[in-house]
Parts: structure tokens; sequence; C-alpha cells
């Protein structure tokens, strides 16, 4: 499949092609798209440099063991991050346990049984939608069917948030990595007259488990990060809470206020939030990849 | 054996609820939205979309600047974006070699899955002072003479801006749009990349003239696929585009977008303003799941293309 072709335009040697201007111009029309193309890849790996160095240089002298023993400061004293780590951790824990079946049963229904009848394709096709669908709209979803019918901000919203975000990404992997399952093993299963749910429940999901797991920990790298679905749910806290009907503390939403606040040590601790995250979430995503490979 | 068919039953009838549940979420999320932007949609009907006021304390309110700021923005990220992908897409699949792929591919990967919020930081404190110390200066004095779209370029360097937005929505849309990009390069039958090669087509010939042809629902899916993530972009918008309710008069100068309009206003905000932010939500989800769909649809046909020939 991956056979490579390497056929380029010789170099205009011969006293026939320097004199040829078409052949010139398409040898230079090639070396400087090539050059444009490795340009882009530039362009682009510069930026991932740039933020992650600004990140170390910025939040990297920050970081210490304060950041994980002590709550959130009033302004002008010292402080770490202690309850916004907990209330992520919470939030996400939660969002995920809540996401996580409703996605592998619904991408189970989408493989295994959908091969007839509407249902599958037309919730493939809108879960393709949700996949990419903006987070903040997510926010506001919850804030209209949850927050303001109960009238305040909680940790509950919160999660059912994150829950709505990590759905679509699971049902895409657990589908994808279902159909992916050699039909063979289906049928020798069923030749041993398993019954169907039987036949799912020991065969596929267990050939297609490091996939679905790829996906579950993608799934919480997407959500460990995202700010705008907690503005309007589960806003934020100053203290130390396990109070899921209550407003909890979360990094993303700490660093964005700290980060916009007047207050030195505040942006300070939200630079130390930042690099905190992004190297648990680029650490995350690279340990996700790295499973699905070695199976 | 009733007791198998029974639980046979009984699991598929839960799967099948599950798979319902997340069928009926899109239009969930819809009726809630109408919902909570009853208010408005009533009052001011479909002229909230093309109304250029936002007075909360007037409680005036229309969608222009909003939309018109989320709509540049993203295609000031589509116009850098889109080639650059282009540029890495055929690196990754014709010009690296094998070894290097993967990580190069990795590495773009990434720049998707660092948290938005961090751009936002990124953006303000660091990228935007940069910008408008040592670059927007010089881009306006070299732009703005030209005829006709100089005025475009025109404004006081404030580093702040669309232009800015946009520059960073490109950075985080490039890799979704490079990945599928890649993809669908490598979907291209190895045949008929050979056959021109050996009729003495050059490495960009044939990525111009046979490999994008053949691809190009596949790409045209793509990129719909970023312009949908760039449309509803929120907090490295909300940092950098500076909140300013006002008609941009060039991509230089401040604005807002629907997102950032959300991030900032919606908690402070009350009754009629609410109800009016609700329903910019709703525009944005409706722009977005057209979007989305129509990026799905193009990827679903070079699909059925791919699998025709096979």
């Amino acid at each position: 499949m991956n056979i490579n072709v390497k056929l380029t335009l010789t170099p205009p040697t011969s006293a026939i092609r320097a004199d040829n201007w078409v052949y010139k111009r398409r040898y230079l029309t090639n070396k400087l798209m090539l050059g444009l193309s490795l340009a882009a890849l530039v362009f682009g790996l510069f930026w991932l440099c740039w933020i992650l160095s600004v990140l170390l240089i910025k939040g990297g002298g920050s970081l210490s063991m304060t950041l994980l023993t002590e709550s959130t400061p009033p302004p002008g004293q010292a402080g770490g991050l202690l309850n916004a780590i907990m209330g992520s951790f919470v939030m996400v824990g939660v969002g995920t346990l809540i996401g996580t079946p409703v996605g592998i049963l619904a991408g189970t229904y989408l493989a295994e049984y959908g091969q007839r009848g509407w249902l599958a394709p037309a919730t493939r096709f809108l879960n393709d939608v949700l996949l990419s669908a903006p987070s903040i709209v997510i926010g506001l979803f919850i804030y209209a069917i949850y927050v303001s019918q109960v009238g305040h901000y909680s940790g509950w919203a919160g999660s059912f948030a994150l829950a709505i975000l990590v759905i679509p990404v699971v049902v895409r992997t657990t589908d994808n990595m279902l159909m992916l399952v050699p039909n063979g093993l289906r049928e020798a299963c069923f030749a041993l007259g398993c019954p169907k749910w039987r036949m799912i429940v020991l065969v596929s999901y267990r050939a297609a488990r490091s996939g679905i797991i790829t996906g579950i920990l993608l799934a919480v790298a997407r959500v460990a990060g995202e700010t705008a679905p907690l503005l309007f749910t589960a806003l934020n806290n100053q203290f130390m809470s396990f109070n899921m009907n209550k407003p909890l503390a979360n990094l993303p939403v700490v660093i964005f206020q700290f980060a916009a606040s007047p207050f030195k040590d505040w942006n300070t601790l939200a630079w130390a939030g930042a690099t905190l995250i992004t190297l648990a979430v680029l650490l995350l995503n690279i340990v996700a990849r790295n499973m699905f490979r070695k199976h | 054996m009733a007791a198998n068919s029974f639980h046979d039953a009984l699991f598929k009838f839960v799967t099948r609820a599950f798979a319902f549940l997340v069928f009926s979420l899109l239009a969930a999320i819809m009726v809630s939205l109408l919902y909570g932007s009853q208010e408005t949609l009533l009052k001011y009907g479909l002229s909230f979309l093309w109304t250029n006021e936002w007075d909360p304390v007037q409680s005036e309110f229309g969608a222009l600047v909003p939309v018109i700021g989320t709509l540049l923005t993203s295609l000031v990220a589509l116009a850098i974006a889109i080639p650059v992908s282009f540029g890495i897409a055929m690196f990754l699949t014709e010009l690296a070699p094998a070894w290097l792929r993967r990580p190069v591919g990795t590495a773009i990967e990434m720049l998707a899955a660092i948290p938005s919020i961090i751009y936002g930081m990124w953006g303000l404190f660091v990228f935007v002072p940069f910008f408008q110390e040592y670059v927007q200066p010089g881009l306006i004095a070299a732009l703005s003479p030209l005829p006709y779209v100089g005025v475009l370029f025109s404004g006081a360097p404030f580093g702040i801006g669309i232009f800015t937005a946009g520059l960073i929505l490109s950075i985080m849309i490039t890799p979704f749009i490079a990945a599928v990009m890649r993809d669908v390069f490598e979907l291209v039958p190895p045949m008929l990349k050979e056959s021109a090669y050996g009729l003495g087509g050059s490495t960009w010939e044939v990525m111009w003239k046979i490999v994008l042809p053949f691809t190009r629902s596949g790409v045209i899916g793509g990129v719909m696929l970023g312009l949908g993530r760039a449309l509803g972009e929120t907090m490295a918008v909300t940092f950098v585009i500076g909140n300013a309710f006002q008609m941009p008069n060039s991509i230089f100068s401040p604005g807002n977008s629907i997102a950032s309009a959300l991030a900032n206003e919606f908690n402070e905000a009350g009754g009629m303003q609410k109800s009016a932010l609700i329903e910019l939500g709703l525009i944005l989800f409706l722009i977005t799941t057209v979007v989305l769909a129509l990026a799905k649809m193009m990827l679903m046909r070079m699909d059925r293309a791919e699998g025709k020939k096979s």
C-alpha cells in the first residue's frame, strides 16, 4: 500500500533542457511548492513549540507542592490549586462515568444491530455532528434544562455538560472498533450456540477492548481542558468542596478567572494551572495513542 | 432457550434505547434553546439577525455584530489554515520519509489536543504584545495603501481583534483539516499516481492535477469540518477578539463573536439579555450543525466513490 514512488524531475543539465523554458518553469514550480509544503509544516510546528515553551517558562517555575496542598487564595496571598484540581477530577470523573456507558451501548447498537433500519445510519450522522458541536452550546443546553430549573449552579450540572461531550467520542470509537472485529469471530461464537448478547459481551467487546479504552481516554483528554461548558454550569468555588449540588471549583474556569485578573499572584497561579493541565492532557493523548498501537 | 431470547431482546432494546437517546440529543438541544430564547424570538422575529444594536440598559438586542464577527474570524482562519493544512498533508503523504511521518503527524495532532483556554492565554499575554509591537504596524503600513482592499487592513494596531482571533483559530483547526486531507490523500490508488509519474509529472503536478481532483469532496469535507470547529470555538477567541459590540471596520479592529459574547455576558445577564444570548447560541448551533452536516455529506460521498472503485 505504501509504495513510495519518488520520480522527480532531474535538474536541467543538458543544453536542450536549459533552454526549454516550459521545462524550467515546471522544475522551478515543483521546487517552490515542495519548499512551501515544508514551510507549512514548519509554520505548524513553530506554534506548538512556541506555546509549549511559553508554558514551561512561565508556568514551569511555579510548579510546586503547594499547588497540590493548598486551595485558591484570596488576592495578595499565597496558595495553590487544590480545590480546583479536585473539582476538575470529580467532574471529569463523574462526567466520564455517565457518558461512557451511554456511549458504549449506543455504539454497540450502531455496530452490531445497525445493518438494517433507519436509526443506526441517522444516529451515526447526527453523532458526527455532535462530535464537533460548539461546547459552549452544550453548556447553554445544560443551563436551560438543569441549572435554570433547580435555580443554582452545581457540580452535577458541570458533570452532565462534560458527559454530553464524552458521549459522541465514545460512540464513534466504539462503533469503529466493533466494526473492525472480524465476522469470523462472531460466527464461531454463534456456531457454539451462543446468544447474540453473550457473543457481543464475550467476543466483540473483548476483541475491541483496547480500541474502546483508547476512545474513553481520548474523551477524558478532550473534556479535561474544556472551559466553555463549565462557565454556565459548575461556575467556580473559592473553597474546597465536594458538594455536587453547589458550585464546584475547576481548573479551567479558575485559569480563566485568574488569568484575566489584575492580581499578580493569581496570574502566576493561572500559568501554573495552564502548564499542569496542558501537560496532563498531552500525556493522556500520547498514552491513549500508544496503547492502541501496541495491540 | 426462552430465557436466552428474552435476554437477547432486552440487550437489543437497551442498546437501541441509548442509540435513540444519542439520536434525539441534537433535537433536544435545539428545542431547549428555542424555549430559552422565546422572549426575543417573539419580540424581534427574524429582524434579530440584522439588527445592529446591543444595549442591555435599554434592553434592545440584535445579533448582527457577533454573527459578522463569528463569520469573519472563521473566514480569516480558513484563509490561513487551508493552504497550511494542504502543505502539511502533502508533506506527510508525499515528501516525508517513512520514519518521520508518525512523529511529525503526532506533533501536528498535538496542536488539536492543547486546550482552547491555553491558546487564549498564550494569545493574549504572549502573542498579542509581540504582534502589536513588531508585526502589525508593518502589515498596516504595507497593506493599507493598496487600492480597494487596503481599507480592510487600515486602523490602529490594537494587537487584539478579528485578525488575531482568526490567526489563532487557524492554528487550532489546522490539525483537523490536515488529518482529513492526509487520510483522503492516502486513498488515492497508487496506480493513478504512478501513471502520472510515469508520464514525467513532477511531485507538485501529481499532487495538484491527480491527487487533489480525485479527493476533492473529501478535501472540501475536511475544510468544512475545520470551519465548524472555528465557528464554535470559545475561549481562545474570547481572550483575543476584544469583546467590543461594534461593527468591525477593518480586520484589525476589535469585534465580538457569538461564542465570546456568551462566555463574557451570560452569567451577569438577566431577563431579555439572557434570552437574546440564548438566541445567539441557537443561531450558532444552527450554523455549525448545517456546516458540519455538509462536511459529513462530502466525506460520505468520498467514501462511496472509494467503495465503487475497489
